[in-house]
Order: structure tokens, then C-alpha cells, then sequence
């Protein structure tokens, strides 16, 4: 089973929905007993990074999603979810991150409209699990702000909007997309495929 | 490098797809989930469902619509049309859309689409513009918002309620060219310049697509982000896939079908 965490942000249905689409036994969950117990975890997240992290935080599943990421359970993070792995970010620079990635989220540069909404195509490395089996991988971005990891190893697939930024990372057991899989058409329900077919 | 979207836009009516009396092929005029589901075989980048139900008692089925779309439709979806309040944003959101486009809410209370930023991020909040000259011949005279399609005058000036809107919160607007609107004419490509000139947000450009080419100018000349349009799909004139060989011909950079 793979536990989508449910701590109160946005539209989390349409990561459920993408991920029973393809087959996947997923369920969103607020239970830190499902995510302890769960072969996987996803970490949505739209909006505010501030709001997201303090979200996470009160809903008093913060530890879960720790203590899924040290399990060695595969792990995906979407979007804001993805930003919240890391250090901080610049869009809530008193609110601190999971620290599970090393590096900082900072605003994308202004001379493009913000927010990016757009496909854009992704140049993955070769080594990408998440990936593998895509031909042409364009996918859905709505964000102003991107992960600049510490160590660009980590990335595993590369956008440009304004400047060039990591749309992609596999560290381990922890994946993460900027873009919204769960709306990237067939293309997104490829990648989720991966991620679920690593979960079972 | 990103790509133009292409949004195909569904107006529907106590939950069903209708397009205005021109209709002609009655087969597409259906089922929201199937037509959106089709769009998504075909490459569309994007929907938009506009709720023209005249009656709050319909709300539901709306909702309805929206929860079947988010189960079996997976591009990006924003719903408008009777969006009065950050609580009735907050039940189409759970339902399953991605946006919600606020238009004669806004202008009736500005602060509407900050209270909904806030509460969705910005990423969340379109604010549709329906536009129309003052003077139908001369641009520098400018553009008046209006609601109500057409029928109500606001006062508002068109390019500075666009800032506004920026300025509270809109990650997006959605420009309609009331001039335009129905015509087949094209876009009013004077008016989505100046909008994309004083704002900085993606513009989604709506109102007067009868050709190919029109969508071509609407990027190339107006500047727009996303091209809208409505009848050239739904009438079977074009598919998607058509519309997407177009502009890439014309060097538009656009996801493939």
C-alpha cells in the first residue's frame, strides 16, 4: 500500500487518483500508523512552502514522514513536497525544512512570468528510475521557486525556465519531481508507474 | 523551454457540455468527463469548465462534474463560473480542480482574490477578464471590464484592473475579448499585448479564435502564454492535434499530441 500523507494542504486527491489509475494500491491518510505501515510514501504539496512545512508540522506528521524517508521506503515528494525535503527556502526563509535533501529552494529568476505554468520537457540523466521507459518526458509545472541541492548528483532531471533547475531527484530511497506527475498526462502516469512498481 | 498551452474551454450547463446555437455536431455536445478525456487523448494541455448553470441549486452537480473529471482526467483543470467565495473555491479544489478563475466575484469584492491566494497560493487563483473597447475602432482609447457577458459595465479599466488583480494575488488571467467573443475574428491582440505589457503572470488568451492562424497570432502577436478557445473543437473543425502541428509549424514551441 502506498500512503499519500493527508496534512490538510490543497488538492491532494489527484495524486491518490493518478496513482489507483495505474494500478496502485494508494490511499490518502492522516493515520501515522498507515504511514508506518505503508511500502511507500508520497509528500504532496501546493502553495506556500511556510504553510505547507507548518502544516506538516501541526498535523503532527512531520515524524512519520522522517521516519519514512530513514526507512529506506521509497519515498516521492511532488512539487512542494519536494521543496519541503530540503534545508529552507527562500519563499519562508524563518520556516526551516525536512532536511532530508542538502540545499535551499529559491525564487526562479523574474525575468520569466512567474508562476511557471507550463510543459516543459525534462533532460534525465541515465540513471533515472523514475524515467526509465519514457521517450519524450514533457510534464505540468505550476511553481516560482526550485531546489538547488547541494550536490547537483542528486538531480536527475533537468528543466530550464528563466535558468536551469533540477525538476527531478533520486537520492536513495527519496524521490522527488517539481512538476505535478499526477497531472502530467500519460506521461505522469508512466513515472508513477515506476514509482509504484519500486514500491511493491 | 516551455511550451504554449492549448485549453480547450466547456461550458456546461446542469452538468452537461453545451456550445451555443451554432452547434452543429450534436455528438460532442455530451458528457463533460468523455469530451474532457478525448481533449486529453489528443494533446490538450489544459481544461477549462466554465459553469453557466443559471440556478445556485445546480452547484452540486457542478461539483459532481468536477469529482468525475479529477478521477479519470489527468492534465490540469480550473473551474469557473459562480465562484462567489474563498469557501466556494475551497469545495472545487477538494473536488478535485486544480484552479479556480474568479471573475464577477472579484470585481465585486477585489479582496476575494487575496483572501483566496492566500489561503491556495497564487498558483490556484485565475482571474478571468471579459474586456471591450471603448471605442471599437481605436485601441488607445482602451478597454472597460464588463460582466455578465457584456451586458454589465463596471467602470474599470481593462490593463489597470489587470495590474490589480496581479498585485492581490492572481497566478493567471484569462483575457476575453467581448469584441471578439462569437465573431470568428480572432483574438483582440492589442488588448492581450497591453495586458501581458502591465502584468507578470502567464495570460491565457480567449474570445474570437475562427482559424488556426488566429491561435498562431494570438502567441506570436499578442504574446499570450495559453491559447483558449471553444467552438473549433467542439464543432469538429479541429482537433487538437491539428491545432498543435499548426503553431509548431509556425515555430511555436508546443507540447506534442
Amino acid at each position: 500500500m502506498i500512503a499519500i500523507v493527508d496534512y490538510g494542504i490543497g488538492n491532494l486527491r489527484s495524486a491518490e487518483k493518478a496513482l489507483q489509475h495505474v494500478g496502485a494500491d494508494a490511499t490518502l491518510t492522516d493515520d501515522p500508523r498507515v504511514i508506518a505501515s505503508a511500502a511507500a510514501v508520497v509528500v504532496p504539496g501546493v502553495g506556500h512552502f511556510g504553510a505547507c512545512m507548518e502544516a506538516l508540522r501541526s498535523s503532527g506528521l512531520e515524524a512519520s514522514v522522517r521516519a519514512a524517508a530513514a526507512s529506506g521506503r521509497p519515498m516521492l515528494g511532488i512539487c512542494v513536497g519536494m521543496q519541503m525535503l530540503f534545508d529552507g527556502s527562500d519563499e519562508a526563509p524563518e520556516t526551516p525544512g525536512l532536511g532530508l535533501v542538502a540545499g535551499r529552494v529559491r525564487r526562479l529568476p523574474a525575468d520569466e512570468k512567474l508562476p511557471q505554468i507550463a510543459w516543459n520537457t525534462v533532460d534525465v540523466a541515465a540513471r533515472s528510475e523514475l524515467f526509465a521507459g519514457v521517450a519524450e518526458p514533457w510534464v505540468y509545472f505550476v511553481h516560482s521557486y526550485v531546489c538547488d541541492p547541494a550536490d547537483p548528483d542528486v538531480v536527475t532531471g533537468w528543466s530550464t525556465y528563466g535558468r536551469r533547475y533540477a525538476a527531478a531527484i533520486e537520492q536513495s530511497n527519496v524521490w522527488a519531481t517539481q512538476f505535478h506527475p499526477e497531472k502530467s498526462s500519460h506521461v505522469g502516469l508512466a513515472l508513477l508507474r515506476n514509482f509504484a512498481r519500486k514500491a511493491a | 523551454m516551455s511550451a504554449v498551452r492549448i485549453i480547450p474551454c466547456l461550458d456546461v450547463d446542469a452538468g452537461r457540455v453545451v456550445k451555443g446555437v451554432r452547434f452543429v455536431e450534436i455528438r460532442d455536445a455530451g458528457d463533460p468527463v468523455e469530451l474532457a478525456a478525448r481533449y486529453d487523448t489528443e494533446g490538450a494541455d489544459e481544461l477549462v469548465f466554465l459553469d453557466i448553470t443559471a440556478s445556485s441549486d445546480q452547484r452540486d452537480t457542478m461539483l459532481h462534474v468536477v469529482e468525475r473529471v479529477a478521477e479519470q482526467v489527468f492534465i490540469p483543470f480550473t473551474v469557473g463560473g459562480g465562484i462567489r467565495s474563498v469557501d466556494d473555491a475551497r469545495r472545487m479544489l477538494r473536488a478535485g480542480a486544480d484552479k479556480v478563475s474568479f471573475n464577477t466575484a472579484a470585481v465585486n469584492d477585489p479582496d476575494l482574490v487575496a483572501r483566496a491566494s492566500a489561503e491556495f497560493g497564487d498558483q490556484c487563483v485565475v482571474v478571468a477578464i471579459d474586456a471591450r473597447r471603448r471605442d471599437a475602432d481605436d485601441a488607445s482609447m482602451g478597454w472597460e471590464v464588463v460582466t455578465h457577458g457584456g451586458r454589465t459595465a463596471t467602470g474599470l479599466d481593462a490593463i489597470e484592473w489587470a495590474a490589480e488583480v496581479v498585485r492581490l494575488g492572481a497566478g493567471e488571467l484569462l483575457v476575453t475579448s467581448m469584441d471578439r467573443d462569437g465573431t470568428k475574428a480572432g483574438y483582440d491582440l492589442e488588448l492581450l499585448r497591453a495586458i501581458e505589457a502591465a502584468t507578470t503572470v502567464p495570460v491565457i488568451a480567449s474570445g474570437g479564435v475562427g482559424t488556426l492562424e488566429h491561435l498562431v497570432a494570438g502567441v506570436t502577436e499578442g504574446g499570450a502564454h495559453a491559447v483558449l478557445a471553444a467552438s473549433i473543437f467542439h464543432f469538429g473543425q479541429h482537433t487538437v492535434a491539428e491545432d498543435k502541428a499548426h503553431l509548431a509549424a509556425a515555430g511555436v514551441r508546443v507540447r506534442p499530441a
